[in-house]
C-alpha cells in the first residue's frame, strides 16, 4: 500500500489529460485480497477505483473523488492456456502483449491490440472495451471475452459468462465489458485466442491529397473488402512521426494509408491486389508493399508512436476519439481542415480510418489563453460534426471523466437513467469509480479540455 | 369477455384503431403460446404506440408477451401468466440502410427473409440464419438469441448488432449503442436484450453491421464411424489456417433426417460404398473465388481420411446448408413428443457430450438425433415415437443435466414439440450470477409487465 504524497503523485495521471489524486493505492495479490479491500472501502464508504497500467485515455483509472486506487500490478499471472480450445484465463494485471507472446509458439494470439499493448493490461482492456488497429477485422475486446470473475462493491465474488460459448441467461459479460470500472473489480478473465494468420501483407499508399486517401477508405468499405487494419496519417502527422521514428514515410505527402490484409495466402494475395487497385484508382502516388517483417514492423512502429511524436513537437495537444460512418470520412476530414484554418490551429489526423474512428490531435500552447479557448471550440465543433453525421463521441477511449459532459448529446434522459439503474444492479452505492461516464451537472453539453502537459507521451 | 379483454378493447382501441386489437377466439388461437391463449392480441404500429401500450398494461396490471411471426412458439421459455400478445409485425420498416457504410437500421416486425432480399440488391446480407428462416422476423431472431451455422465464421448477433432501441417495462423508449461499427459510448445495454425473449423490453429497432454476400459457396461432406472421429476432423480444421463458413456434425439419425437423399447422391457418386447406415456426418461450407476455392478443395480432403470427403457443388451445398440450418424444425416435426436440449461445451468436450447424450437416450430407449456446431453448441433431440413417454424423457433430461454440472458448460431445454404439455424438469445450477440477472430484470421491468421469464428455468 502507498499513501505518501510523493508516491501518490504517480497515480494522479493516466494517459489522458485528467488529473486526480487518490488517498492511497493498494496492490492486492489475489481475489481474496480484492474482496478485503472492497469490504473495507464499503464499510467506510470510501470510493474505490481499479487501475491497470494507467495507459487509459479518458481518466477511467483516476480517483476523481479521491479514495482507494486498487492497482492490479501484482495480479499479473496467466492462469491457464488451453490451446486445444483456443482459450486463456488471465489475471487482470497481465499485459496485453504478454499474453500474445506467451502463446505465440502455439500459433495463437490475443487479437485486440491497442497501441499501448506493450504496457496496457487485459483488465484495463476489459473495463474500457479497448480497440486497436486490427479490430477492424477481428473485433474489439468484447468480441473476445467469454467469462469474468468480478468482485462487486458488496464484497461478493461473481462469475459471469462461461468458457463455453452461449452461457444461458442474460449476457452479463457483454454488458460488463466496457463498463469502465463502474460495475465491479475484475479479478479473472477468460478470453478467446485467435489463430495467427498464415500470410500478411502491409501496404503503404501515399497521397498528394487528403481527399483521395479518404475516398479510398470509403471505397474499400463500400466494395466489402475488410482489411485486417486500415489506418490513415495526414501530412502533419507523417512529418512529426518521421522526425521521431524514421519509418520511411514520404515527408511531402498529404496523407498515407497503412493497410494490412491477412489470412490464407490465397485470400491475402487477392485482397492485396484489390486494395492496391482501389488506391490507384483514387490517385495514390505510390502503393508500396512491405518487403519483410522488419519493414512492416517499422511502418507499424511509426503509426503506433504517432501520439508520442505529437507530444514532441507541440507544447500541448488534445486528442479526440469521435466516430463517423465511413462514407462521411472525406467530408469530415475536409471539415476538420476548415476548423483548423478557422482557428489557425494545427490539427493532425492519425486514426483507424477503416472503422471511421477519428483521432484528431489539436495542437496549441496552453500558455496562450486565446489559443486554449480556440482549441476547446475546435474540439467542440469536431465532436458536434461527428454526432450530426450519425456517429459517436468515443470509439475506443471510453467516456471516463473526460467525455461525461458529452453524453447528453447522444443519449436521452431515459437512456442514461436506465444505464444508471443497470450500474445500480452491480454498484448500488456508487462506491466504484464515482464521477465517471454520467454527466455530473444535468443537461450540459459543453466540452471540457485540460491541456496535455508538455512532452507527455500517449498513444492511441 | 374477461376483464383483460374488455379493459384492453375499451382503452386501446381509440389509440390503435379497433382493427388492431384482436379479441375473437378464432383469431387468438394463432397466438397460442406455451399452450395458453392470450385474452387479446395488440398490434401497435410504432414505438410510441408500444410505449403507450406498455404504460397502460403497467397501470392496469396486465402482462404482455411480445411476438413476431411466432415461429419460436416451440421454444421452451418459462412464462408467467400473461394477458395479451404484443404483436410486432406491423412495425416492419427498414429505417435506414447505407450500403456503402455496411450499416442497417431496421424495425423488428420485418421478416428476415424479406430484409435479406433488400440487402441482396446491394450485394450484402446479415449472417443470421434462424430456424424457420423463411418466416422468422428480425425482432424474434434477436430476442430469442437463436444461432445459425454461419456463426462459425461470423460470430453471433452480439458481434454485429451495433445498437438498439427498445421499450422498457415502465413504457419508455430507450436506446443504447449506435449506428457506427465502433463505439464505446455508454453501456452496451443492447447485449442484454439479445436472447432475453422479450423479458426485459420490447425491441423496436435494431442497428446492424451488414456483410458482403457469400459467393461461390462449396461444401464437403464427410462420413465417420463415430462421433469421436468426426470431432477429430473438426479439431484438425480448427488447427489449420482454413476459415470455413460453417462446420456442423450430425449424428446418424440427424444426418438421415436432414441430408439423407443429398448425402446418398453425393457419396454414391464419389465414394466407393456410398452412404451406409450408422455414419456420423460432418458438413463444412466455405467460399471464395479462384485460387481460394482451390485451396479449400485441396486442403479439406487432406484433413479427412482418404476417400472420405465428397465435394458438394454450389447448388447442392446451399441446399445442404439450408437443411442443417432447419435441423430444429425437422427434428420437431419428426416426433410429437420431441424435446431438444441445447448443450454448450468447450470444443474438446463435444465428443464426450455427444456420447453422454447417446447413452442417456439409449438407456431410456428413446430415439435421438444430434447436431453439434464446431464452436461447441450441441442440439440434442430426444425423439420419442409417441407422446406419453414423458417420464422416460424426463429421466434422460435429468441424466444430461447431471452430466454437465459445472458453470463452464450448460444444458438447457431449448425446444419442445408440445409446448402445452406436461412441465419438464428444472435445472439445478451452480451459477452464482442469478441474483444479478434477477436485478437486471427488475431494472428493466420493475412491475413485471413482460411475461417471459427465462431465469425461471433454474432452481
Amino acid at each position: 500500500m502507498l499513501s505518501q504524497p510523493e508516491d501518490l503523485l504517480l497515480y494522479e495521471y493516466d494517459g489522458s489529460v485528467e488529473v486526480a489524486r487518490p488517498d492511497c493505492v493498494v496492490f492486492p495479490g489475489s481475489t481474496a485480497d480484492v474482496v478485503e479491500v472492497v469490504r473495507l472501502a464499503a464499510q467506510h464508504h470510501v470510493p474505490l477505483v481499479g487501475r491497470g497500467a494507467g495507459t487509459g485515455l479518458s481518466g477511467g483509472a483516476l480517483a476523481r473523488e479521491g479514495g482507494i486506487v486498487t492497482s492490479f500490478a501484482r495480479m499479473n499471472r496467466i492462469l491457464e492456456i488451453d490451446v486445444e480450445n483456443q482459450r486463456a484465463t488471465v489475471q487482470p494485471g497481465v499485459v496485453n502483449a504478454d499474453l500474445s507472446l506467451a502463446v505465440q509458439h502455439t500459433g495463437l494470439h490475443f487479437a485486440p491490440d491497442p497501441s499501448s499493448q506493450k504496457a496496457c493490461t487485459i483488465g484495463g482492456n476489459v473495463s474500457e472495451n479497448s480497440g486497436g488497429p486490427h479490430t477492424l477485422a477481428y473485433g474489439v475486446t468484447t468480441n473476445h471475452v467469454l467469462a469474468l470473475e468480478v468482485v462487486l462493491p458488496t464484497g461478493e465474488t461473481v462469475r459471469l459468462g462461461s468458457a463455453a460459448v452461449d452461457p444461458p441467461g442474460y449476457d452479463l459479460t457483454g454488458v460488463f465489458v466496457g463498463s469502465e470500472g463502474t460495475f465491479g473489480l475484475v479479478t479473472e478473465i477468460t478470453v478467446r485466442l485467435v489463430r495467427l494468420p498464415e500470410a500478411v501483407e502491409t501496404l503503404l499508399a501515399v497521397y498528394d491529397l487528403v481527399d483521395d486517401a479518404t475516398q479510398t477508405v470509403a471505397e474499400i468499405t463500400a466494395r466489402g473488402i475488410t482489411p485486417a487494419a486500415c489506418e490513415m496519417m495526414d501530412g502533419w502527422t507523417i512529418r512529426a512521426v518521421e522526425d521521431y521514428v524514421h519509418a520511411g514515410f514520404p515527408l511531402d505527402a498529404a496523407a498515407v494509408l497503412l493497410i494490412e490484409v491477412d489470412g490464407l495466402s490465397e485470400v491475402v494475395e487477392k485482397e492485396a491486389e484489390a486494395v492496391a487497385q482501389v488506391c490507384t484508382l483514387h490517385h495514390a502516388r505510390s502503393v508500396r508493399v512491405a518487403r519483410d517483417t522488419a519493414e512492416r514492423d517499422l511502418l507499424w512502429k511509426g503509426r503506433k508512436n504517432a501520439f508520442g511524436a505529437a507530444g514532441r513537437v507541440s507544447p500541448s495537444y488534445y486528442t479526440q476519439d469521435g466516430v463517423i460512418p465511413r462514407t462521411k470520412l472525406p467530408a469530415t476530414l475536409r471539415h476538420i481542415g476548415e476548423i483548423s484554418r478557422k482557428y489557425n490551429l494545427a490539427i493532425g489526423n492519425v486514426f483507424h480510418a477503416g472503422d471511421g474512428n477519428l483521432h484528431p490531435i489539436i495542437l496549441f500552447d496552453q500558455r496562450n489563453k486565446q489559443q486554449f479557448r480556440d482549441a476547446v471550440s475546435a474540439a467542440d465543433e469536431i465532436i458536434e460534426f461527428c454526432i450530426a453525421a450519425g456517429g459517436s463521441i468515443t470509439g475506443e477511449h471510453g467516456v471516463g471523466m473526460e467525455k461525461d459532459r458529452l453524453m447528453p448529446l447522444l443519449f436521452s434522459e431515459a437512456d442514461l437513467d436506465l444505464m444508471k439503474r443497470v450500474r445500480g444492479v452491480f454498484n448500488p452505492m456508487g462506491l466504484l469509480n464515482p464521477g465517471k461516464i454520467f454527466p455530473t451537472s444535468k443537461g450540459c453539453g459543453e466540452i471540457y479540455v485540460r491541456p496535455q502537459p508538455a512532452g507527455a507521451v500517449r498513444s492511441a | 369477455m374477461s376483464r383483460a379483454t374488455s379493459v384492453i378493447s375499451e382503452n386501446l382501441a381509440a389509440v390503435l384503431g379497433s382493427g388492431q386489437i384482436l379479441t375473437n377466439p378464432d383469431q387468438l388461437r394463432g397466438y397460442l403460446i406455451g399452450g395458453k391463449t392470450p385474452q387479446a392480441a395488440i398490434r401497435p404500429g410504432s414505438d410510441q404506440e408500444v410505449a403507450e401500450i406498455v404504460r397502460f398494461a403497467r397501470s392496469e396490471k396486465l402482462t404482455l408477451v411480445p411476438t413476431g411471426a411466432r415461429t419460436k412458439r416451440n421454444m421452451h421459455i418459462p412464462m408467467n401468466e400473461f394477458d395479451a400478445a404484443l404483436d410486432m409485425v406491423r412495425i416492419d420498416r427498414v429505417v435506414a440502410y447505407d450500403p456503402a457504410d455496411l450499416t442497417l437500421s431496421v424495425e423488428p416486425g420485418l421478416r428476415l427473409s424479406r430484409l435479406q432480399g433488400v440487402l441482396a440488391e446491394h450485394g450484402q446480407f446479415l449472417p443470421l440464419g434462424p430456424p424457420f428462416a423463411d418466416r422468422a422476423t428480425v425482432g424474434g431472431t434477436i430476442a430469442s438469441g437463436v444461432d445459425s451455422p454461419l456463426r462459425q465464421f461470423y460470430g453471433t448477433a452480439r458481434d454485429y448488432v451495433l445498437g438498439m432501441e427498445f421499450v422498457t417495462g415502465d413504457g419508455r423508449v430507450v436506446k443504447s449503442g449506435g449506428r457506427v461499427v465502433k463505439n464505446v459510448s455508454g453501456y452496451d445495454l443492447h447485449k442484454l436484450l439479445i436472447g432475453s425473449f422479450g423479458s426485459l423490453g420490447v425491441i423496436t429497432k435494431v442497428n446492424f453491421r451488414t456483410f458482403p454476400v457469400v459467393t461461390s459457396m462449396r461444401a464437403f461432406i464427410a462420413l465417420f464411424d463415430s462421433a469421436q472421429d468426426a470431432v477429430e476432423m473438426r479439431h484438425r480444421i480448427a488447427q489449420s489456417p482454413l476459415r470455413p463458413l460453417t462446420l456442423e456434425i450430425l449424428s446418424p439419425y440427424a444426418g438421415e433426417l436432414c441430408l439423407g437423399d443429398l448425402a446418398r447422391d453425393a457419396m454414391d457418386a464419389k465414394l466407393p460404398g456410398g452412404l451406409s447406415q450408422g455414419h456420423w456426418t460432418l458438413l463444412v461450407c466455405f467460399a471464395g473465388t479462384g485460387r481460394v476455392l482451390e485451396r479449400y478443395e485441396r486442403d479439406i480432403p487432406l484433413l479427412a481420411r482418404p476417400g472420405q470427403a465428397a465435394l458438394l457443388e454450389e447448388k447442392t451445398a446451399s441446399v445442404a446448408l439450408a437443411r442443417v440450418q432447419e435441423f430444429l424444425p425437422i427434428a420437431l416435426e419428426s416426433s410429437p413428443g420431441a424435446v431438444i436440449l441445447r448443450i454448450s461445451v468447450l470444443p474438446s468436450e463435444i465428443a464426450r457430450a455427444l456420447d453422454d447424450g447417446a447413452l442417456a437416450a439409449t438407456r431410456e430407449e428413446i430415439p435421438w438425433a444430434a447436431m453439434a456446431r464446431g464452436v461447441g453448441v450441441i442440439y440434442f433431440a430426444l425423439l420419442p415415437t409417441a407422446l406419453g413417454g414423458r417420464s422416460r424423457v424426463d429421466r434422460a433430461v435429468d441424466t444430461l443435466f447431471e452430466a454437465f454440472p459445472s458453470g463452464r458448460e450448460s444444458v438447457t431445454i431449448a425446444w419442445r414439440a408440445d409446448p402445452g404439455g406436461e412441465s419438464l424438469p428444472l435445472r439445478k445450477t451452480s451459477r452464482n450470477d442469478l441474483e444479478q440477472m434477477r436485478k437486471i430484470k427488475h431494472a428493466f421491468d420493475p412491475s413485471r409487465v413482460f411475461a417471459p421469464d427465462p431465469l425461471a428455468a433454474w432452481i
